[in-house]
């Protein structure tokens, strides 16, 4: 009976028609020459257990690479015994967004409040080391963790400015409202990588030969400025989304430009872009990993490290791979989370 | 009455100083911030000793690229190098383009497709793509496939067409003789298309029928160039690149050389662009509402016709802007060559360049103002194409 089932479902979906069952056939054959191959390289042959490149001894993948180098993929050169500082800052930024889920909406807003001007305050002081606590300089900051760091940090730090770029670019007022639109059309138009060798080797020019800026701080301010222009647009999005009627109550009531826009307007306009915002986070976390071009020791640069060194020639299969997995992951399950926002916003509206 | 006129003379007085206020601040601010950085600057210069201005661009740059389009090498001016840079992105962007706009038409298509197994591959394809940093597919291609090829004696022959080793692939060259024989046949070609297209045109407002001026269009561009070649007695000779050993070193020579770094940017670029792109395309499709394919089913078209008359073109309103993002992207993306070395605008200019001149403030602002025009320059096109095909609600 279930294999009746399967034929007919068969016969239904794959081969209703000539050319159908030819597509099938090609997919088929697809899968056939390329998942087990990668099945067999990536578990079946591939060695686990040991602690050096000769253990490796089969022909799968030798994950006993991204083992010995695990933690310096995702600390880079963090001191070990302060670890628990990054894993710390990370735990509170989870728990932080995880609460507000369950809190009622009125809450939201202080959780929203507390991302943006006092998380990053408490994880610098927890990753750079304060009070007391070991200082590790930023040179020594690296990994995964650099990366999150970087992105996190500069869709914080852009979320801001990104505002007050979107209320200037429709602003009344010609100078701010083309100021805003310059500014915006400009970081738009150039290429993330071209904003990282400024900050790299550009921007020190341009400070008092007295001042020292850290780069990992330049480059963060660079990325953060970057990403106020998409940011910007997005929330943009959301104040056109606004009918004109919001505007038009809120200066009823005797409300400001500030106070209707702080109370009114962005309230609901930032509600309504949410899945935009994480889309561009999304894509800001992808394109983060950049940073290794101008030397900063993130988890490529790391792999790049480790691929050379002598012990471990050779290895840069499973290193890409595992970096792989994990920017897939994260990026995948955060772009499906956005999705799903999308479309229950897109219901509501209905 | 008076009072009511004072109260509004007070009332616009007061709108105009709230205008006036955050505007002028925003300029005093700005126009400060430049004179800052400027005085900043020429002090750090004149300390370093480094004299600013764009001089530098006609000096000899004494560094040499691997792969260019035009003759180049040390002796060649720092202009020269830019030059090279910028053609090699634009050629990556192009040939990215064209790959990634086929690649994500069909992948958009068969995510759609009725064949259960053909759209969750689709699926698959999508989401690997598109949810991977664009640099570590670089990275991937580049130091995973592309280093790993059999070495120059052991290269891949396919077809005894394309030669396929760790230096690169080896297409061969086409070499005409009386070449401008073909341009010419091509010219008269579209220049015949129109004439059709016009005449076509022409009786479908008279008789209310048409010419197949698709159909035809191609049969011309292809007959007329082939019997203009005839007629001018164009050669072609292909030239296959050959085996030669130099000293012991195996190397190819001639024929046309692809460098693996042209081709890992290439592949990694078209395929990740080519994700979103197959998205857009799903969307767009997914936007025409099901009373157009009835209409068009009630009246006698079938699939292929119905999606090439009434699907398509509806679709591409919806499908167009966010594809011109891509393409932007696309090209902005293209500046990640740096990463494995291969010579565009940003890896020769504000890479290698930069280096030797330490003219950081001039080189970044050269690139990126060059990567601002080129953005602003496609989006200007597709805006115009835009407006072209757009709704005229009547």
């Amino acid at each position: 009976m279930k294999i009746k089932n399967l034929i007919n479902w068969s016969k239904q979906n794959l081969f209703s028609s000539v050319f159908n069952s030819l597509i099938s056939l090609f997919c088929i054959y697809l899968i056939i020459i390329s998942l087990p191959p990668f099945i067999d390289w990536a578990f079946l042959s591939a060695t686990f257990e040991g602690k050096l490149k000769t253990d490796c001894k089969t022909s799968g993948a030798c994950w006993v690479f991204v083992k010995v180098w695990f933690e310096k993929f995702t600390y880079g050169f963090y001191p070990v015994e302060n670890i628990w500082r990054i894993n710390l800052s990370f735990l509170i930024l989870i728990l932080s967004i995880a609460a507000s889920f369950f809190v009622k909406d009125k809450f939201k807003i202080y959780i929203l409040f507390f991302l943006i001007f006092i998380f990053p305050i408490i994880a610098f002081i927890l990753i750079h080391g304060s009070f007391g606590m070991q200082i590790v300089e930023s040179r020594e900051w690296g990994g995964l963790a650099l990366t999150f760091i970087l992105a996190i940090f500069g869709i914080i730090f852009s979320f801001p400015l990104g505002v007050l770029l979107a209320l200037g670019r429709r602003s009344e007022l010609p100078v701010i409202k083309y100021f805003s639109i310059c500014f915006i059309e400009f970081w738009r138009g150039i290429p993330l990588i071209t904003v990282l060798f400024a900050a790299a080797v550009m921007f020190p020019l341009l400070l008092p030969a007295d001042t020292y800026v850290d780069k990992t701080l330049r480059i963060a301010i660079g990325i953060a400025i970057f990403e106020s222009a998409y940011i910007a647009e997005v929330v943009r999005g959301g104040l056109q989304s606004l009918s004109k009627g919001q505007y038009d109550a809120a200066k009823s009531l005797g409300m400001g430009y500030w106070k209707m826009n702080i109370f009114i307007i962005l309230p609901q306009a930032i509600k309504t872009v949410i899945p935009g915002i994480a889309n561009t986070f999304i894509a800001l976390l992808k394109d983060t990993p950049l940073i290794v071009l101008v030397g900063m020791a993130e988890i490529l640069g790391m792999i790049n490290l480790a691929k050379a060194n002598p012990y471990w020639l050779g290895m840069a299969v499973e290193g890409y791979v595992f970096a792989a997995a994990i920017f897939w992951v994260v990026s995948y399950f955060l772009s499906s989370y956005s999705q799903k926002l999308e479309n229950k916003y897109s219901t509501e509206k209905k | 009455m008076k009072k009511l006129s004072n109260f509004k003379n007070n009332l616009s007085k007061n709108l105009q100083w709230q205008n006036f206020l955050p505007q002028f601040f925003l300029l005093l601010f700005f126009c400060l911030l430049i004179f800052y950085f400027t005085r900043n600057a020429q002090i750090n210069l004149l300390a370093r000793n480094i004299t600013s201005g764009f001089d530098f661009l006609s000096t000899n740059s004494g560094f040499d690229v691997q792969f260019s389009l035009i003759p180049y090498d040390g002796s060649f001016s720092f202009g020269r190098a830019y030059l090279v840079g910028l053609l090699n992105t634009l050629l990556v962007s192009f040939f990215g383009i064209i790959f990634a706009s086929i690649l994500g038409f069909v992948i958009g298509i068969s995510r759609l497709s009725e064949n259960l197994l053909l759209s969750k591959l689709s699926l698959f394809y999508v989401e690997l793509f598109r949810n991977l940093p664009l640099i570590l597919q670089i990275f991937f291609w580049y130091f995973v496939v592309l280093r790993n090829l059999p070495s120059t004696e052991k290269s891949l022959i396919l077809l005894n067409f394309l030669i396929v080793n760790v230096q690169g692939f080896y297409f061969p060259k086409f070499i005409f003789t009386n070449f401008p024989f073909v341009l010419y046949g091509i010219i008269f070609a579209i220049l015949t298309i129109f004439l059709v297209k016009y005449y076509s045109n022409k009786m479908f407002y008279n008789t209310g029928k048409y010419l197949p001026v698709f159909k035809l269009s191609l049969v011309f561009l292809i007959l007329f160039p082939l019997i203009f070649s005839f007629l001018g007695n164009v050669g072609l000779k292909f030239e296959q690149a050959k085996l030669i050993q130099n000293f012991g070193i195996f190397n190819y020579v001639g024929g046309v050389k692809l460098v693996p770094e042209f081709l890992a940017l290439l592949f990694a670029l078209s395929l990740y662009t080519s994700a979103f792109i197959a998205e857009n395309v799903r969307a767009g499709i997914l936007s025409i509402s099901k009373g157009q394919k009835e209409a068009a089913k009630s009246i006698g078209l079938n699939n292929s016709l119905s999606l090439k008359l009434i699907i398509i073109p509806q679709a591409l309103r919806v499908i167009i802007p966010p594809t011109t993002n891509q393409y932007l992207n696309l090209v902005k993306n293209s500046s990640l060559a740096a990463g494995i070395g291969y010579p565009d605008l940003t890896s020769v200019f504000a890479g290698t360049s930069l280096s030797q001149t330490g003219k950081a403030i001039e080189i970044i602002f050269i690139v990126m103002m060059t990567y601002l025009s080129i953005s602003l320059f496609i989006s200007l096109i597709l805006n115009w194409y835009n407006k072209k095909i757009a709704f005229i609600s009547k």
